[in-house]
């Protein structure tokens, strides 16, 4: 697919728009479904390439979903694009029965997750959703970090088998992969290596750990190793265990409540297997709020300093916790 | 133990069959009417024997079911057990998914699976799931058992259907309940399926007036559901659901129309077992080894009628 790869900072959801018009030319069986947020979903631009396969519900989103279902159980496959409040909470026993238990090919597009998406508040910003994806039994959370990896992550899900559920953000976010990945491969990217703390984040945190990383380096001389979790579920142990194996330490950064979501993917993986400290950046038990997308970030510290000064706390503690014995931080 | 076991053996016991089931789509003559009230009968006994022995489960909501259950499987829907998948046939989805041992007595009926299957009902290790599961059940479209979903998964099926052109020769029928129309998603549906121009879908709506906690007037009144589907644009008609000459031309006739069809059923919950009737408390509950043989007893001796009324008719050449 003649795709172009994005230079400049752009929101992962056009990645998803645009990656769903070029499913929809290269097969037939594609539908899209939408509750009346096409423009701030992208689907859109299937919709106008498309307009039989693509259905405009309104705002009844449960429908939607049940739709899905009997669409895919008829042989077709279904994208469905909403806001992620309402696709993974006002849908969620929809997803449920007629998704994911059946285990049919729907792909649920779900755009403004996490608190970037700002003004509307509380009632919008979902901070639950990877957590609730993830106890659904049979569902796959992706969580791409940028457009190009939200483009190969659209175009990769046609694919897969199992009912999928895709995290995408409103605002303009820094373009993390150069290039349209070639795969997702198994959803964990080692982006950055270092030796003394592993930076686990997904999706907008991403980037905001790159130069958490950055200034770890520069103002502290600490070699922070960054991860970026694509695929939430099912979570890559290997590459997270191979890193805090190395590092010994971890902090865990996500647009989502520290319940239920990448951190405790990380922290089950490694309790299980290599028990190490893992600190996590995200939501405490609290609901958003209105502001500009970023003075949201700010307010939960999910920022790059919010990442680092949890780093930096880590590291105090990691002599400690992962190595008793020792006396004084060996990694200075 | 024992009574389970010897229901259990008694559903062995062959239903004496004036005929096989008949199987569409290469089916000569369509039953008539007083054989589709026999299967209808057929279907109430394996229905309760499956709860007897399952000690769990939905009798009254299955028997309810039963006249729109038989029309369906033994005369309206265009299906071939022997080719399931054929992409041509009619597809049925069961909204009211706690009814499913009148679905799944249909099915083993029609040999989807073996009819010894049914005893397996609600037990681990069986296939036969407390509400259908399309996964586990052969002849299944789709799983159902949360109220309010069904109407716009066959929503789905039916622009599915139309996107591959086969619109006008497969039906989708939905059969709701009361609960399903309580659901406001039944309606988000309804709506949703006359703005996308549907023509083939037909929603069925088992009107028993009895859910879990009383009458349906009691609890939340659901009112005048034909007039509630007609505000939705659909063609909407309201009949007996125990009258089979009016469940077969309902639903018959629904195939025709060029708009979606609703055909909602004045229905007895528990119909066919004189102490279950229209009365409230049964709901949800499995009936005791006595109440299950006092059901029995009654639906074989309305069975017998049945048969012996179709056999003494069979050679004044009977209308299909």
């Amino acid at each position: 697919m003649p795709a172009e790869a994005k230079t400049e900072p752009i929101a992962t959801r056009h990645g998803y728009g645009d990656a769903l018009v070029d499913l929809g030319e290269a097969h037939e069986d594609v539908v899209a479904l939408d509750a009346d947020l096409a423009v701030s979903t992208q689907s859109i631009k299937f919709g106008k390439r498309f307009p039989d396969r693509f259905f405009n519900v309104g705002t009844a989103e449960a429908n939607m979903m049940s739709m899905a279902c009997g669409l895919a159980a008829t042989g077709k496959v279904p994208y469905c694009s909403t806001f992620a409040v309402f696709a993974a909470g006002r849908a969620y026993d929809q997803v449920r029965l007629g998704i994911a238990h059946n285990e049919l090919k729907v792909r649920i597009g779900a755009s403004h997750g996490g608190v970037s998406l700002g003004e509307d508040g509380a009632s919008h910003q979902m901070i639950e959703d990877i957590a609730l994806m993830r106890a659904m039994p049979k569902m796959q959370v992706v969580v791409p970090a940028d457009y190009n990896q939200a483009y190969r992550a659209t175009v990769e899900s046609y694919a897969k088998d199992r009912p999928m559920y895709m995290r995408f953000g409103r605002p303009s976010t820094p373009i993390v992969y150069e290039e349209i990945p070639e795969s997702l491969g198994e959803g964990v990217d080692v982006l950055r290596e270092g030796k003394d703390i592993s930076l686990i984040a997904c999706g907008h945190m991403v980037w905001r750990a790159l130069d958490a990383a950055e200034s770890l380096e520069r103002e502290d001389g600490v070699e922070a190793e960054v991860l970026n979790v694509s695929i939430v579920k099912p979570i890559d142990t290997e590459t997270i265990l191979e890193s805090i194996s190395k590092t010994g330490v971890a902090v865990t950064a996500e647009e989502h409540r520290v319940v239920g979501g990448l951190a405790d993917a990380v922290r089950q993986t490694a309790a299980e297997q290599h028990p190490v400290p893992i600190f996590a950046v995200g939501l405490a038990d609290e609901f958003g709020i209105s502001g500009t997308g970023e003075a949201c970030m700010e307010h939960f510290g999910l920022t790059a300093r919010g990442i680092a000064d949890r780093a930096r706390e880590a590291l105090v503690l990691k002599p400690i916790v992962s190595h008793p014995p020792l006396i004084g931080p060996e990694w200075t | 133990m024992e009574a389970a076991a010897s229901l259990a053996n008694m559903h062995l016991r062959p239903v004496p069959d004036p005929k096989p089931p008949p199987k569409a789509p290469e089916r000569e003559a369509a039953p008539s009417i007083a054989e589709l009230e026999r299967w209808a009968t057929v279907l109430r006994i394996d229905c309760v024997r499956m709860l007897a022995v399952a000690k769990s489960g939905h009798l009254d909501s299955s028997l309810s079911a039963a006249d729109i259950v038989a029309a369906l499987y033994y005369r309206v829907l265009r299906h071939d057990p022997d080719n399931q998948e054929w992409p041509e046939r009619d597809r049925f989805v069961l909204c009211k998914g706690h009814a499913a041992p009148i679905q799944y007595a249909a099915l083993a009926q029609h040999g989807y699976f073996p009819l010894r299957d049914l005893m397996g009902l609600r037990q681990i290790g069986a296939h036969l799931q407390g509400h259908p599961d399309m996964r586990r059940t052969p002849g299944v479209e789709v799983s159902t058992g949360s109220l309010g979903q069904g109407l716009s998964m066959c929503l789905g099926i039916s622009l599915a259907l139309r996107l591959d052109g086969l619109d006008s020769t497969a039906q989708v029928f939905g059969l709701l309940s009361d609960g399903d129309c309580q659901e406001g998603q039944t309606w988000e549906a309804a709506m949703a399926t006359s703005h996308f121009g549907v023509t083939n879908l037909t929603a069925i709506v088992d009107y028993n007036h009895l859910q879990t906690d009383g009458t349906t007037e009691e609890v939340r009144d659901i009112g005048d559901v034909r007039a509630k589907f007609e505000a939705s644009d659909w063609d909407a008609i309201e009949i007996d659901g125990h009258d089979m000459t009016q469940v077969v031309e309902a639903l018959e006739r629904s195939r025709t129309l060029d708009r979606p069809a609703a055909i909602v059923c004045q229905t007895r919950k528990g119909r066919g077992v004189s102490y279950m009737e229209s009365r409230f408390g049964f709901h949800g509950k499995p009936p005791s080894p006595e109440q299950a043989e006092e059901a029995l007893s009654e639906l074989e001796v309305t069975l017998e009628r049945q048969t012996r009324a179709l056999e003494e008719g069979t050679d004044s050449g009977e209308e299909s």
